[in-house]
């Protein structure tokens, strides 16, 4: 994790006057400039003057105060931190698929209609769904596009109605989706068992409710085993069931939400379908639905009938565009590469890897972190810090010493209903080998906290920066150079 | 066995012992009977040199082509740099960065693009990128929207890229926002109109394209001093697809835009038949905490030493739920950070020569198109596009030039729009002689 240098200046603290990183074809033989009056700029925007070798060092320098997947151990719960296959960075930037433009005429883009129309097939057949739209830009998208079908769906039976329920132990984004797409939200508490609690279910259902947002496996790796009872409640009074996908690598070729009471769900092509977060995205949240919400998906839609591909504009009941053009097509190519390398008994076995990675770290963590839901999980584990606490020690503490080790802290205080939450995801591509380390490390920390919880409180010790003041950064606002008060 | 597994059959018997269980299925036994799926999910595997071979067929199989398409997406030179170094490992296969203290460079990265963005907008504030323009603009209503309160009709130019304004219609209408269509008098907004429009006490904000969808430059200052002297709480909102006209243009800023947002794939992003893309969405230091997705901030550590953090996080879903000023939680980082190295490589110069490079093959375009017998260049201040008219059936026209080997640009009413009309893109990747062959293919048509 150490670096060579600790510190970077910004590219506007470097370079100077008349120095260039790229050249440019001379402008020979063109016509003059046309551009006259208020709208012709007179400033010059301030961007560096640097040459191309120091924009090379300048943003190596940077991503080696980097952690990345190829680094080691990243056990970010829900987010799904697994290999991110090379071949499909080479298969992404193949020229033809590339440079293909969104506006040409489709037999100019026969390979890239087709190549998603093969992933749509795929991921149909590993939810059991129906259809799929691969419009949704990230998994918060997919959550906004399938609650708008709902909408669609409700007022097109003649009243879209007012509530989506959402247990209180989903991530943001789905009350949030709710909202965006004009939705009170009612909470539904979890039951003893981390589950949804199906008295309080009955209790907010009624005529009122379009429909519920239900994530499964559940933000603690839980099977929401009551699934397809909820699907009955909620379809007998004619609301729907929206299913949180981003967990499906627990579920592959075990379960598919399809057969399981789910109306319209999305997936996460970069978690569970190994593209990479590129620090932050793009990622890619495709919608998978059944027969009977296709009307509304997102138009245009990908038509392959008689092997010409085409997309299909006339939709009438759609709930519109979502995307400018058709989606993260780049992101569902290296998607539907992992898909293929794997197949579907692979694709099975990547889950039942997952899964046995998780209980094994569970097994062999739980004397030592407490695990407040002790019921069987799936492919992560939540523990908290009610162990630690009473040497004044906290998750967070806990998060910064394993930087020190050179480990990804995993996902912490989420989900909510965990108090000082820890959330360790390890997915299929840990060897056992790292595993142990991590859990080595874990137990040392463990016993760290109760003797030296010092080396926590200071952790961590040997980062580029250390604990950075957050409540200065939001006080005193500096969101750009030469901005603030600084 | 799959070359992506690490664990060995003994490491699996292993874990197996040390969790207490018998077998894999017994893992799995809290899947009720009755939900469990039991055949096998009927996917093909291949190796890694078979994948390539079928990906390679399936990219072979889109037609390479000479291209004048632009319409939102452009085909710019990209340097090797950004390639090479947008694919470091430590940058790509990293998460958001939750972490600071192992995320310096990612941070590091967002905040010099912010301080670009800025800079080339004449705005105060940027965001860290949205999936991509039409969902950043939808977004800028949506935030103009909080900032109006009880105010419920946006004023929406018809000269805005079709898309956008469909996708912008998708988000608002289940929130019952008004919008009212500005509609077009020679390909821009019609003063006239919105003026008339203005009167209306319920206008939240105003949206125009700059340039716009069909290319030409707005008069902005008009604009903005209509809106001010109308209405002056209604918030401007710009919507640019290609901010390399920044580089020339007199930015969103200067006349006192409220948001300027839209798409910065121009910068160092590939085509990538639309997506990925980057949304950009810069404002008003004033309204930053109506601004939807995420920001990156500078502060220092315990020791004293600058460094960034996500910042304003309780504007956020994780934090504000329901009451979030967005739902978005990825965004397009990536893009953003491949953004950031083709502006550092570009810097003050390269940007200025690479913008009138554009304009001015586009100029040479129009002046060659104009000579021409069948048609004729709609009128008006353009940057790197503009609308051609022709006598000629376009769809006829458009397929003879791909035979030909040359798209010739975006006909309209792939939109809906005037059947006579095309939209033709020029960017420094079409030579002079490319604008040639375009004009012999325009006269060669019966
Ligand atoms: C359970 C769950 N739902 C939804 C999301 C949102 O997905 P995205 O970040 O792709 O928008 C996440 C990702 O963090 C998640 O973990």
């Amino acid at each position: 994790m150490k670096t060579l240098r600790g510190k970077e200046k910004t590219i506007f603290q470097m370079g100077g006057e008349g120095k260039r990183g790229m050249d440019l074809p001379k402008p020979e033989g063109l016509a003059p400039i046309a551009i006259s009056g208020p709208c012709m700029r007179s400033t010059t925007p301030d961007l560096p003057d640097l040459s191309e070798i120091e924009v090379v060092r300048h943003f190596t320098r940077l991503s080696k105060l980097n952690y990345g997947v190829d680094d080691g151990f990243y056990p970010l719960g829900s987010c799904t931190m697994k290999h991110n296959p090379k071949i499909n960075e080479l298969i992404a930037s193949l020229d033809g698929f590339k440079w293909s433009h969104p506006m040409l005429p489709y037999g100019m883009v026969q390979g890239t209609l087709k190549a998603m129309k093969m992933l749509e097939d795929a991921l149909n057949e590993i939810t059991g769904m129906d259809g799929c739209s691969l419009q949704p830009a990230a998994g918060a998208h997919g959550e906004l596009t399938g609650v708008m079908m709902i909408r669609a769906c409700l007022e097109k039976r003649g009243n879209p109605r007012q509530f989506i329920l959402i247990p209180d132990s989903a991530h943001g984004t789905n009350p949030a989706s709710s909202a965006f797409s004009g939705y009170e939200v009612k909470e539904v508490a979890s039951d003893e068992t981390g589950c949804v609690d199906l008295a309080k279910l009955e209790e907010v259902l009624d005529e009122n409710v379009a429909g519920m947002m239900l994530t499964n496996p559940n933000t603690l790796g839980i099977f929401e085993k009551n699934i397809q009872k909820i699907a009955d409640m909620l379809h007998e009074k004619g609301a729907l069931l929206y299913m949180d996908g981003a967990n499906m690598n627990a579920m592959m070729g075990k379960a598919r939400p399809g057969e399981l009471g789910v109306d319209v769900m999305h997936l996460n092509l970069h978690k569970t379908f190994s593209t990479p977060h590129g620090g932050g995205g793009p990622g890619a949240g495709p919608v998978c639905f059944l027969k009977h919400m296709a009307p509304f998906q997102p138009a245009p839609v990908v038509d392959g009938e008689g092997g010409y591909h085409k997309l299909d504009w006339n939709r009438p009941d759609s709930i519109g565009k979502v995307h400018g053009f058709y989606g993260n097509f780049l992101v569902a190519l290296k998607a539907l590469a992992y898909i293929l390398s794997l197949g579907g008994k692979g694709l099975e076995q990547s889950t039942e890897d997952a899964v046995l990675a998780a209980n094994y770290i569970r097994a062999s963590l739980k004397d030592n972190f407490h695990v407040p839901f002790d019921i069987p999980t799936l492919h992560e584990v939540v523990f908290n810090d009610k162990k630690q606490a009473e040497f004044g020690i906290s998750t967070l503490d806990i998060a910064k010493r394993l930087i020190d080790y050179g480990i990804h802290p995993p996902t912490i205080y989420f989900p909510l209903i965990v108090h000082g939450a820890l959330m360790v995801e390890p997915t299929e591509s840990e060897s056992k080998e790292e595993m142990d380390y991590f859990i080595e490390i874990m137990k040392k920390v463990a016993k760290e906290a109760s003797i030296s919880p010092e080396l926590l409180h200071d952790a961590p010790h040997d980062t580029p920066v250390r604990r950075l003041d957050e409540t200065k950064a939001a006080r005193n606002l500096v969101l750009r150079y030469g901005g603030g008060d600084e | 066995m799959s070359r992506f597994f690490p664990l060995s059959d003994n490491d699996r018997r292993e874990m197996l012992r040390k969790i207490g269980a018998d077998k894999i299925e017994s893992l799995f036994s809290s899947i009720p009977e009755s939900g469990q799926f039991k055949g096998t999910l009927n996917i093909p595997s291949y190796s890694e040199q078979e994948l390539l071979d079928l990906f390679r067929n399936l990219a072979d199989s889109n037609t390479p082509t000479q291209s004048f398409a632009g319409a939102g997406v452009y085909a710019h030179y990209i340097p090797a740099s950004v390639d090479s170094l947008a694919s470091r490992e430590e940058f790509l296969t990293a998460y958001t960065p939750y972490q600071p203290e192992i995320s310096q460079g990612t941070l590091q990265a967002i905040f010099e693009y912010q301080t670009c963005m800025c800079a080339l907008t004449g705005m105060e504030v940027s965001n860290a990128s949205m999936y991509d323009g039409a969902t950043a603009f939808a977004e800028a209503i949506l935030m103009a929207k909080r900032v109006g309160k009880k105010k419920n009709t946006v004023l929406i130019s018809d000269a805005i890229h079709p898309h956008y304004r469909k996708v912008a219609q998708s988000y608002l209408e289940n929130l019952g926002i008004r919008i009212k269509a500005i509609p077009t008098l020679n390909h821009k907004v019609d003063i006239e109109t919105l003026s008339a429009e203005l009167e209306n006490e319920d206008v939240f904000a105003v949206a125009v394209g700059y340039p716009n969808f069909f290319g030409i430059v707005e008069p902005l200052d008009e604009i903005a001093l209509t809106v001010r002297e109308k209405a002056p709480k209604a918030l401007l909102v710009s919507v640019t697809t290609e901010p390399l006209a920044f580089g020339m243009l007199t930015p969103p800023g200067e006349f006192g835009v409220d948001i300027a947002c839209g798409e910065a794939q121009s910068f160092g992003n590939y085509p990538g038949f639309g997506g990925p893309l980057l949304g950009f969405l810069t404002t008003r230091q004033k309204l930053v905490r109506n601004m939807p997705g995420r920001v990156v901030g500078q502060t220092t550590d315990v020791d004293g030493k600058i460094g960034y953090v996500l910042t304003l996080s309780a504007r956020e879903q994780h934090i504000r739920r329901e009451k979030a000023t967005s739902n978005i939680c990825s965004n397009q980082g990536w893009c953003m950070l491949r953004a950031v190295i083709y502006l550092a490589l570009l810097g003050k110069a390269g940007l200025r020569e690479l913008a009138e490079l554009n304009h001015r093959r586009a100029e040479t375009a129009k002046k060659a198109i104009s000579r021409s017998t069948h048609f004729e260049v709609v009128p008006g201040m353009s940057f790197n596009e503009f609308v051609v008219r022709s006598d000629t059936d376009l769809e006829d026209f458009v397929e003879h030039s791909v035979v030909n080997g040359m798209f010739p640009g975006v006909r309209l009413s792939k939109f809906g729009l005037a059947p006579d009309e095309m939209l033709i893109t020029v960017t420094e990747m079409n030579t002079v002689e490319d604008i040639h062959r375009l004009v012999e293919l325009m006269e060669a048509v019966k």
